[in-house]
């Protein structure tokens, strides 16, 4: 079993240890594309002792919990509710996880906190980064990818063994050795929630039972470790533990002697299941933390994704939904006194559908290359934009690059989705000249207002030493530039554009904060910051 | 009904325990927000205090527990010899998918089709009058409910005015959120709502990390046995919170210790005085559970984290965290 060069073996196994325990160990996120691999695979899914609930991602709240159903509640004139989908335990079937949002993933979570249900995620995304949520891929045991795997013969996974083996299950007995070297390896790998250990521990019992043993043997923990913690890691420790490593357990070998060769047995079985010891999906989840490169929600009238409708009068423009008017309208029927067969509805029953969208986000940024700045560090703010575009990049976020010196602000980018493009643009922007911020402040504006025109989010980010020089007018007066500025920002901040002001300066500059506080917007020191915190404080600004 | 993992068996998390603590023995403290990652014990503290509370006496049918006949509100028809019974302190769970009508009550729809009377059905805020409400991931609450939240919590009185109901009860209730800052923040205004907050990682410490699985390994597999065996302790917790609601009025808190706490927040710049205020409570209710006669430095250099991490203003540059400014700031002025 050590050597697993057959990934179909894998996926078997992991099919018959989740079915000897699929609420213990909360699911598997099935990563594939839709396909006859996939097909294959649900068509084998053993009989998991739960009624299986298929979910997706857009259902409303009423239907996930108990609500009213309307038609019955009429014909019988008492209230006659629906049970939700997610009322009676059961392994919920999620279709495109990757696009699950985060309210469903939450109430899902809950619902696998209870320890009632199991969930088999239909992960389809096509990027590294599009995963499930973490709320949710953290809960299940088990990972599947079907990505580059020809379709085979399916096994029978013998349901006579599952159920014997699901009978033995509790009296698998654990030692506390095989708990500790779980939690060290999982420690190892990078693995930081204590759930990783623990699923591991209870699918290598699961493996015991289903062979039979009444205690784990290191080949259970050996599959435990490889099915359970492989996907999860975020690191590879070399085959010598690195010094500081020693240095931090020195008592390990004395106390634990059966346990350290194991570990390495472990590590080892864990490496054959990475595909050349790459650990994709780890560093994708690391990455994709935060944002989804969406840009704000908003409440739309005519299309999106439907949310609960609301009690409100018509106004011309709405939708009215008209089962959400009965549903208000259902319960007084008897008080009304409506005839036979006639409904009677008051204006005050009407109910609008309101839909939610989703906006793409732009960030404009808005880069000085006057002679001070060049001087003072013009290179270091290219390195951080191309840092920001990385990330605008990874995000699906539009990008537009907007330089300003002499006379005049130049758009060098108009917005756009192209990350090349934009390095090269920023690459071949030449500094020196006077600083026309007030200039370059409208150019932002005008682009930022037609971006909010054709429904998308913008963003400015400004990076400048502060020092404006020139006023809008081409005049070069430093009290008039700055007044122009000031003007400029507050034009900005009235048309609802946020911003975000970096400070290239060797020193923060006092008028440039009061400028970013005009702007309403967050001034943030370069000097001082590294490129990570940077990102970080730009990410907060773009997503509040 | 499946049974709550003991409180006192999670390992390590010694702030979040504290916390919950506190406003078990002081609830006026407002609430605790327990921020932090995947698989912590978050919701694990949450539902095991529920079980470590001591009972609350109540009359019976009374849907928001009052303690006695008269202070029932006067919509709550009770029969004639309603008794006084004592009751598991409530602590209810406000799912994510909850409606306003699920919050706040509604109008009893079955007795209006039935009866045609108009009735009124209470809400979740009802229920958990006199005890805890929890919220899992209250950052992804829809912002309407926090609204309601944060106006029915400050004001301790849950006031329905909808479908010709006009109907007002109390609800006082600590609000206990948790959450993971990954998947969103916390609007400002509820995160100062929030009297304590505390922030939790999962334990560096292999021998705390096996002792957690093998903790959770034991209950899942011989819950009964696992119970009996925390039971003493969960004993010991619940008898040293009553004893400490008992003296907490006698607790003395000097002159030198509010300046203490006056200076560490304008030290920290906290917006309001409401820092201060929970600070100074907070210290007393852990004085009143360590049995101290008086509040003392070492009782704000413990809090101070807890009560004044999640007011400063946001400074996104400092990696260090509002924990640690809180730290420095407390060295300085206590030095």
């Amino acid at each position: 079993m050590t050597s697993m060069p057959d990934p179909w073996a894998q996926v078997w196994q992991t099919l018959r240890l989740f079915a000897v325990d699929p609420v213990g160990l909360g699911g598997l996120v099935l990563r594939a594309r839709a396909g006859p691999a996939r097909d294959m695979f649900v068509a084998a899914m053993p009989d998991l002792g739960l009624p299986k609930q298929r979910l997706h991602r857009s259902l409303s709240d009423a239907e996930l919990f108990a609500s009213m159903d309307f038609a019955a509640t009429l014909s019988c004139g008492r209230p006659v509710y629906r049970p939700g989908l997610l009322t009676k335990p059961s392994a919920y079937h999620l279709s495109m996880a990757e696009r699950c949002p985060a309210e469903l993933a939450a109430k899902l979570a809950a619902q696998l906190d209870a320890g009632q249900s199991c969930l088999v995620a239909f992960d389809e995304g096509a990027d590294p980064d599009e995963t499930l949520p973490l709320a949710l891929s953290d809960r299940v045991a088990f990972r599947i990818d079907l990505t580059d795997l020809r379709i085979t013969e399916p096994r029978d996974l013998g349901t006579d063994k599952l159920m014997a083996a699901r009978a033995a299950l509790p009296m698998v007995q654990t030692s506390a050795e095989d708990i500790s070297t779980l939690v060290q390896l999982s420690t190892r790998l990078g693995i930081d929630s204590l759930r990783a250990p623990y699923f591991a521990l209870r699918a290598a019992r699961c493996n015991a039972a289903l062979n039979g043993r009444l205690s784990l043997s290191i080949e259970d923990l050996e599959i435990a470790a490889m099915l359970v913690l492989s996907h999860r890691a975020t690191c590879l420790p070399t085959s010598e533990p690195e010094p500081e490593e020693q240095a931090a357990e020195p008592p390990e070998p004395s106390t634990n002697n059966k346990g350290m060769p194991d570990q390495d047995v472990l590590v080892e079985a864990v490496r054959m299941a990475l595909p050349d010891g790459i650990l994709p999906s780890a560093l994708a989840q690391r990455t994709t933390a935060t944002g989804t490169g969406a840009g704000d929600s908003r409440i739309a009238r005519q299309r999106g994704r439907p949310i609960a409708p609301r009690r409100r009068r018509p106004d011309g423009r709405s939708r009215v939904d008209l089962i959400a008017t009965l549903r208000m309208a259902a319960p007084w029927q008897k008080l009304r006194r409506a005839t036979q067969g006639r409904i009677s509805v008051l204006p005050s029953d009407i109910c609008l559908k309101r839909f939610e969208t989703q906006t793409e986000r732009l960030l404009i940024f808005l880069v000085d290359a006057s002679g001070s700045a060049a001087r003072a560090r013009l290179n270091e703010a290219k390195g951080a934009v191309e840092h920001l575009l990385a990330r605008a990049y990874s995000h699906r976020d539009h990008v537009a690059l907007i330089g300003f010196r002499n006379s005049s602000a130049d758009i060098l980018l108009p917005p756009n989705r192209s990350l090349v493009l934009a390095k090269r643009r920023l690459a071949a922007l030449p500094g020196g000249g006077a600083t026309p911020l007030a200039d370059g402040l409208h150019c932002a504006g005008l682009m930022a207002g037609s971006a909010l025109k054709r429904g998308m989010t913008p963003t400015v980010i400004l990076l400048t030493d502060g020092r404006a020089n020139v006023a809008l007018d081409g005049q070069r007066d430093r009290n008039k530039a700055a007044e122009d500025a000031e003007l400029t920002a507050d034009w900005l901040r009235a048309s609802k554009v946020r911003s975000v002001v970096l400070d290239t300066a060797i020193r923060p500059q006092k008028p440039l904060q009061n400028l970013a506080q005009r702007l309403g917007a967050d001034h943030i020191a370069l000097p001082r910051s590294s490129a990570a915190g940077m990102t970080q404080a730009i990410e907060t600004a773009v997503n509040t | 009904m499946t049974h709550a993992f003991p409180f006192s068996a999670i390992v390590g998390q010694d702030q979040m325990k504290l916390a919950m603590i506190l406003t078990a023995i002081d609830p006026k403290l407002g609430g605790v927000l327990v921020f932090g990652d995947r698989g912590t014990g978050k919701s694990t503290a949450v539902r095991a205090l529920a079980a470590l509370l001591p009972p609350i006496s109540a009359v019976e049918g009374c849907p928001v527990q009052s303690a006695t006949r008269a202070a029932c509100p006067d919509w709550v028809e009770l029969p004639e010899n309603a008794e006084i019974h004592e009751y598991p302190t409530p602590v209810v769970d406000l799912p994510l998918g909850a409606t306003e009508d699920r919050v706040t009550g509604a109008l009893d729809i079955e007795r209006a089709l039935v009866n045609g009377e108009k009735a009124f059905q209470p809400g979740l805020l009802a229920q958990a009058n006199r005890g805890y409400l929890y919220i899992d991931e209250v950052n992804l609450l829809e912002d309407h409910l926090v609204d309601l939240l944060l106006d029915v919590a400050q004001t301790g009185e849950n006031v329905v005015e909808r479908e010709g109901l006009s109907i007002r009860h109390p609800a006082r209730f600590v609000l206990v959120g948790s959450g993971n800052p990954e998947e969103g923040e916390l609007r400002p205004q509820l995160l100062d709502r929030f009297g304590l907050s505390v922030e939790v990682r999962s334990p560096d410490d292999i021998d705390q990390r096996v002792e957690v699985v093998q903790r959770r390994d034991a209950f899942e597999m011989q819950p009964d046995k696992f119970l009996k065996k925390w039971h003493r302790e969960d004993t010991r917790v619940r008898g040293a919170i009553l004893t400490a609601r008992d003296i907490l009025p006698d607790i003395k808190v000097r002159k030198r210790e509010l300046r203490d706490c006056a200076e560490l927040c304008i030290a920290l710049g906290s917006d309001g005085l409401r820092g201060e205020l929970t600070l100074l409570r907070a210290c007393r209710a852990l004085a009143a559970y360590e049995g101290a006669a008086s509040v003392t430095r070492r009782h704000i250099r413990r809090i101070a984290p807890i009560a004044l991490a999640h007011r400063l203003r946001r400074d996104p540059m400092d990696e260090a965290g509002s924990v640690s400014r809180v730290r420095r700031a407390l060295d300085e002025v206590l030095a």
